[in-house]
């Protein structure tokens, strides 16, 4: 074991003498903007998603934006996210002339991405109201959009927080390929690291340590809220 | 005041409701009664376009709301609704849902006036003849303020302020149905439809509904009541139809009808029930 205690050695003097450690936080400032900010922009385009695939079907319109969004959630979920990433950066924003840093591009991608996700969820969310919330908001004189959006989307993310608390791991552990398009994350971080003492087994350990106690911790953090959630259930 | 023509409802290929000709006048309670799955719920629920109709007219107060061009939801202010399951926003107060609607639509009133008054402005400062702006005096706190107001006054008048910041999880059947019902009145309706207002209710609770109901009656509210409650049926309406199979079989007055009903199934059905 005196050979990885060496190895050890030498992942410190990288990680604390020659910057290792400010990569490993930009890394993880990284990662967690990204799948953070996914995940909020995904909730808003999962809504959305939502709320217009459980439309009554009658009219034109209704059936048209239900197509478009079926076709949408089919793309996102029907391709793996690097391509998503890889065709978003070096096919699509360069078709249209826009120029954005690699973070900011994933951030639109796994919004994008989740947001698919995201709608299946929310789509179970709002199914699982009583439909007599509507039923009720429609009596008293309100819309379809309003009673929607003030009295069964509230009710629908209450049931569904904890499922969002698990699709931001998965957000989190898929922000691991966000270097194919230049993003610096945990694995650039680590990767920095290994070459420059040409030893990745400890960096690499520790990578997968940090990855193992950022999800531990969303999960606690998930399982608080729906303690408290099933608590206010109970309220005065 | 809604008059009813050769309403029908299918859904898919049953015909629930088959033809349904009938008016309600102002002032009138009418009370639907008849065996379960004859359409009593689906002719309520058609009155208020809860259910779209199939065929025929229901003209409230003069405009066809059948009519699928016609915005509903203006109309449907002045229908009151009372649900058998209560269907409280389980997301609001008891505040909450009494003020959610009427403060909803004055906002929203205001907001539009205020935006019209710009275009109004800006046509002014070309035309000759200058047109008159929309009132906008009332702050949105004032509105928010007045429809507070009137819902505590509800609420006082069903004798449970104190529950004014409660949630409906934490209330009782009985609780729930008067503020649904007040709910209702906060949008001051011409007229308020029950579907079976007290058939989810323990037993110790259907008395303080039906009070808080009769007393909307004698105040002079239009209502139609779907009920199974016979005795207050009797003594509430002013008219009772029969339904059956989808169409009303017998319209009647109340004493005529529960002491001599003219239709042999509403016969059977009274001896049933009664
Ligand atoms: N949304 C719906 N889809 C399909 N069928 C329906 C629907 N709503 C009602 N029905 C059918 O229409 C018929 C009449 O139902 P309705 O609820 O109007 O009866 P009801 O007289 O209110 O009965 P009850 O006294 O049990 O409440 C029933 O056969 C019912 O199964
Ligand atoms: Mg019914």
């Amino acid at each position: 074991m005196g050979n990885f205690d060496k190895k050890i050695a030498r992942f410190w003097e990288v990680f604390l003498n020659q910057n290792g450690y400010t990569k490993v936080l930009t890394g993880l400032q990284n990662t967690l903007t990204i799948a953070v900010a996914g995940l909020v922009i995904g909730i808003v385009i999962g809504t959305v998603i939502a709320a217009i695939e459980v439309m009554p079907k009658y009219k034109r319109l209704p059936r048209i934006l239900d197509g478009l969004c079926a076709f949408y959630v089919g793309l996102f979920r029907g391709t793996p996210i690097v391509v998503q990433l890889l065709v978003t950066y070096y096919v699509v924003l360069p078709l249209l002339g826009v120029n954005m840093p690699p973070v900011n591009v994933c951030i639109l991608v796994f919004g994008l991405n989740s947001g698919a996700y995201v709608s299946e969820i929310m789509r179970g969310g709002i199914l699982s109201v009583d439909p007599g919330q509507m039923e009720a908001g429609r009596a008293v004189g309100l819309s379809y959009t309003v009673t929607m959006m003030k009295i069964v989307v509230p009710q629908a993310v209450k049931n569904i927080l904890p499922t969002l608390g698990n699709e931001l791991i998965v957000l989190v552990k898929e922000t691991s390929v966000v270097s194919f398009v230049g993003a610096a994350d945990l694995y650039v971080a680590f990767s920095y690291i290994g070459s420059n003492n040409y030893e990745f087994m400890v960096p690499y350990l520790v990578m997968a340590l940090i990855y193992i106690v950022l999800v531990m911790v969303i999960a606690m953090f998930v399982r608080i809220m729906e303690r408290s959630l099933r608590k206010s259930d109970r309220r005065n | 005041m809604i008059d009813v023509i050769d309403l029908r409802k299918s859904f898919g290929g049953l015909e629930v409701l088959k033809g349904i000709t009938t008016t309600i006048r102002e002032g009138e309670k009418v009370v639907v009664v008849g065996p379960s799955g004859s359409g009593k719920s689906t002719f309520l629920r058609c009155l208020n376009c809860l259910e779209d109709p199939t065929s025929g007219s229901i003209i409230f107060e003069g405009v066809d709301i059948a009519d699928m061009k016609v915005d509903i939801n203006i109309h449907r202010r002045h229908m009151g609704m009372v649900f058998q399951q209560f269907n409280l926003f389980n997301n609001k107060t008891v505040l909450g849902n009494i003020m959610l609607a009427p403060l909803h639509i004055r906002l929203t009133e205001l907001r539009k006036k205020k935006i019209k008054n710009v275009f109004i402005k800006i046509y002014n400062l070309f035309a000759g003849n200058k047109k008159p702006l929309y009132e906008t005096n009332t702050t949105r706190q004032q509105i928010k303020q007045e429809v507070r107001e009137n819902a505590l006054r509800l609420l006082k008048r069903i004798g449970i302020e104190d529950k004014a910041d409660a949630y409906p999880s934490t209330l009782s059947g009985g609780q729930k149905q008067r503020i649904a019902i007040i709910r209702a009145l906060a949008m001051n309706p011409k007229v308020i439809l029950f579907d079976e207002p007290t058939s989810a209710l323990d037993p110790e609770m259907v008395g303080e509904v039906l009070d808080l109901i009769r007393q909307l009656a004698d105040e002079g509210m239009t209502m139609v009541i779907v009920t199974h409650e016979m005795g207050f049926a009797r003594e509430v309406a002013t008219r009772v139809l029969f339904m059956d199979d989808g169409q009303i079989l017998e319209e009647n007055t109340p004493d005529r009808f529960f002491s001599d009903p003219q239709n042999p199934r509403a016969r059977e059905f009274l001896s049933k029930v009664l």
